[in-house]
């Protein structure tokens, strides 16, 4: 079960996996998330659903190596197995009834967003997309955007390629020319998705934002994604994970992601040393 | 005759504060004839009446009492698929032991442990009789006390069972919930085996009402279904700072613990975040386990912070015991009003207002009521919420046929447990809300005959 049918590299250390999960693509919609597990030792992990093909009976992550977990999934190869595949989590987004939408995706976010502007576009919904990254090599699902929406920027911090800034710039500048919209998408860093939601909130346009924040179970149990939305505390798992980008309290998600921050090395030393050395160092 | 029950082998506080292994030991075989021996063999047990799976208790501890326990094991099974889990965790003092006639004047016969015992020794040898499945196909949603006892029950019928369960692992609270030093995992999970065995097939990582509906599982052959998914949803006081680091429901504390191994890390990959000075907030079974986890994380202190007084604590006797051993300290009659954080956004302290207590309110416990101005600043860098759970609304809100009462709980026909679908019933804490494991049992066994009901009367 759980068997990866392809990988590909589409960045330097951002993979894609499509597995195969014939039961979860059946059902996957765009919004839904997954949650993982490599091993017996391993964390379950929430990734969002990049895309899914129900034909095929797989459904596809993107995974950028940030820590021992992310790097430990990336290590898997077509013909490996995950343990553990939990999904469709989450609800999903409703995509009909738009007529001009900006989707907005930053670094790795266009994994989400993918889904998302392919249902929109099959709607038929006049799409424009911003994809942003630090730099050139690092942009991922370019050609895949562009083809789905009628106009595709790219900005870069670094100016490698496309316009040199912040998606938010490049937002700006479509805003001050033509503000009818009537949706706004932005997944991205917590950062990224704050000063969208800012920007737009001046030009009044709703804004849906998804956030990965971390979690045990993905049905509710756990309260671990534990989101402030105007006011009120909603589960990340079972309420979203897409918000009213205008009512997310990003500072306190952006606090609550650093919680595990100081585990990160120890579990490198432990990988490292192993079992021995940590007791040697306890005692 | 011996007043006192036969005194149950216990690691010593300070030790076993600071390791996960099981607290009581369990009887030897000397220990458990001892016993067995206490048991006054009564013509009209009132103690049988006092179990929810009304288990055959003075015939099994009357094997005991011959030595045959192997025969007394599988006297317990004849009524109950989870012994070790029973004879570890049930509240014995409120159920069997407390209609007990040699309690009367003494202590009753401690029937908790003789079942721990009988269920420890046939664990190892046991082998399980496999009834064929001929009948019917069965869908029980959720492997926790509930839903394996109507799958053990369902299958030793001869229905053709799959247990659909959302995590990796089965067992539910018993699992994610009660801690290794309780309940350890090995003896849980020994259980599911048996249940396996019996020809019960579980499917993990299946959450239903997301990859399936109920309808769907109609339509691929399911005859009925149980619903025994638990009370999921935490709940949280709603102060300010809930959303702080630091600040867990129990139910991610422990499932993080317990099931992810995080007393393991980095062994295990799942972190815990673990304070120097840690309060639990609730005075419940949960709350000691959360308690007494934090210590066994490395916790200076660990203390229960509680708006009533011991005497309303709902915990166990037993469970307060063993924490206040092992060094858990009681805030009792303060409430936390704010809980304070420093820049990072961790907790740096929770300010509580004492309490006094005023006339008995609805649940016959006196109200306790906030003294004016009395706030004080408890310093702790964790907060642990154990204040209860709310059902899981998942594959209710998937089902709008299933109706819900005003707390979220499914409504169920009392003597069957049918909820307002046809075919469908419920039963456990996603009926109750949070109750006992055994409750759930009780609930899990009564509906695996209505369910056998109510398939017989389509068959006619």
């Amino acid at each position: 079960m759980y068997q990866i049918l392809e990988k590909e590299e589409l960045a330097p250390k951002i993979k894609k996996f499509a597995i195969e999960a014939p039961q979860i693509a059946a059902k996957a919609e765009p919004g839904h998330f997954l949650i993982v597990r490599v091993d017996e030792f391993a964390e379950r992990i929430p990734l969002t659903i990049a895309d899914y093909d129900r034909e095929q009976g797989s459904v596809t992550i993107i995974v950028q190596e940030v820590g021992f977990s992310s790097q430990q999934i990336c290590e898997l190869e077509a013909g490996d197995s995950f343990l553990d595949v939990v999904g469709p989590l989450g609800k999903p987004i409703e995509t009909a009834g738009y007529e001009r939408v900006i989707c907005i995706a930053g670094g790795l976010g266009s994994a989400p967003l993918y889904p998302k502007v392919k249902s929109l576009a099959k709607e038929g919904v006049e799409l424009i997309t911003i994809l942003g990254a630090q730099t050139e090599e690092l942009l991922i699902l370019e050609e895949d955007l562009a083809e789905l929406s009628h106009k595709l920027y790219i900005t870069t911090d670094d100016g490698s390629k496309g316009k040199e800034g912040f998606v938010t710039d490049q937002l700006d500048e479509i805003l001050a020319e033509d503000d009818q919209f009537d949706l706004v998408i932005a997944i991205g860093p917590m950062i990224m998705m704050k000063f969208v939601a800012e920007v737009t909130k001046e030009y009044g346009i709703d804004t849906m934002v998804s956030l990965n924040s971390l979690m045990v179970d993905g049905t509710g149990m756990c309260g671990g994604c534990r989101v402030t939305v105007g006011g009120e505390t909603k589960f990340s798992c079972v309420d979203g994970p897409a918000f009213d980008g205008h009512l997310v309290d990003f500072d306190e998600q952006l606090q609550r992601s650093k919680i595990y921050q100081d585990k990160e090395d120890k579990v490198k030393d432990h990988e490292f040393w192993g079992d021995g050395c940590r007791a040697k160092e306890e005692n | 005759m011996q007043k006192k029950k036969t005194k149950m082998p216990l690691q010593d506080p300070k030790q076993r504060a600071n390791n996960f292994a099981e607290v009581a030991l369990g009887y030897d075989k000397e220990d458990a004839i001892n016993e067995a021996k206490r048991c006054l063999q009564c013509s009209n047990p009132a103690c049988k009446d006092g179990c929810p799976v009304r288990v055959d208790i003075p015939e099994f501890i009357d094997l005991i009492a011959e030595g045959d326990f192997a025969a007394a094991a599988k006297k317990v099974k004849e009524k109950n698929s989870l012994p070790a889990v029973c004879g570890r965790v049930c509240p014995q003092e409120e159920q069997c032991e407390a209609e007990c006639i040699v309690g009367n004047k003494n202590e009753p016969v401690a029937i908790g442990r003789l079942e721990r015992f009988v269920a420890d020794y046939i664990r190892e040898q046991e082998e399980v009789e496999e009834v064929e499945q001929e009948k019917e196909q069965v869908a029980v949603v959720g492997a926790g006390p509930a839903g394996l006892t109507a799958a053990a029950d369902l299958a030793k019928l001869g229905y053709q069972v799959t247990l659909f369960e959302a995590f990796h692992k089965a067992g539910g609270v018993l699992t994610y919930g009660i801690p290794e030093f309780r309940l350890p995992k090995e003896i849980v999970q020994d259980e599911v085996e048996k249940i396996e065995q019996l020809g019960v097939e579980i499917k993990y990582n299946q959450v239903i009402g997301q990859i399936k509906s109920l309808d769907e599982l109609f339509a691929e052959g399911y005859q009925a279904v149980f619903v025994s998914t638990g009370a999921g949803l935490p709940r949280f006081l709603g102060i300010e700072g809930e959303n702080l680091n630091g600040v867990y429901s129990a139910n991610e504390f422990l499932t993080r613990v317990n099931l992810m191994k995080a007393y393991q890390f980095p062994k295990y990959k799942t972190p815990v975040y673990t304070g120097k000075k840690v309060a639990v907030v609730g005075a419940g079974n949960v709350a000691m386990d959360a308690a007494r986890t934090a210590l066994r994380l490395g916790a200076e202190e660990s203390v229960i912070v509680y708006r009533r007084s011991r005497e309303e604590m709902p915990a166990r006797a037993e469970e307060i015991e063993h924490a206040q051993a092992e060094g858990v300290k009681f805030n009792l009659l303060n409430n936390p009003t704010k809980i304070l954080g420093d820049d990072d956004g961790f907790v740096s302290g929770m300010e509580c207002i004492k309490m006094e207590l005023g006339e008995p309110d609805d649940s016959g416990r006196r109200r306790p009521i906030p003294i004016e101005g009395s706030e004080w600043i408890l310093d702790v860098d964790q907060v642990i919420m154990a204040i209860g759970q709310s059902p899981n609304p998942i594959l209710i809100n998937d089902t709008p046929e299933i109706e819900t009462t005003d707390w979220g709980t499914i409504k169920v026909d009392q003597e069957t447990g049918m909820t307002t679908k046809e075919g469908v019933f419920a039963g456990g804490d996603i009926v109750t809300g949070a109750a006992t494991v055994i409750q759930a049992m009780g609930a899990g066994k009564k509906v695996a005959q209505a369910i056998d009901d109510y398939i017989q009367k389509q068959n006619n």
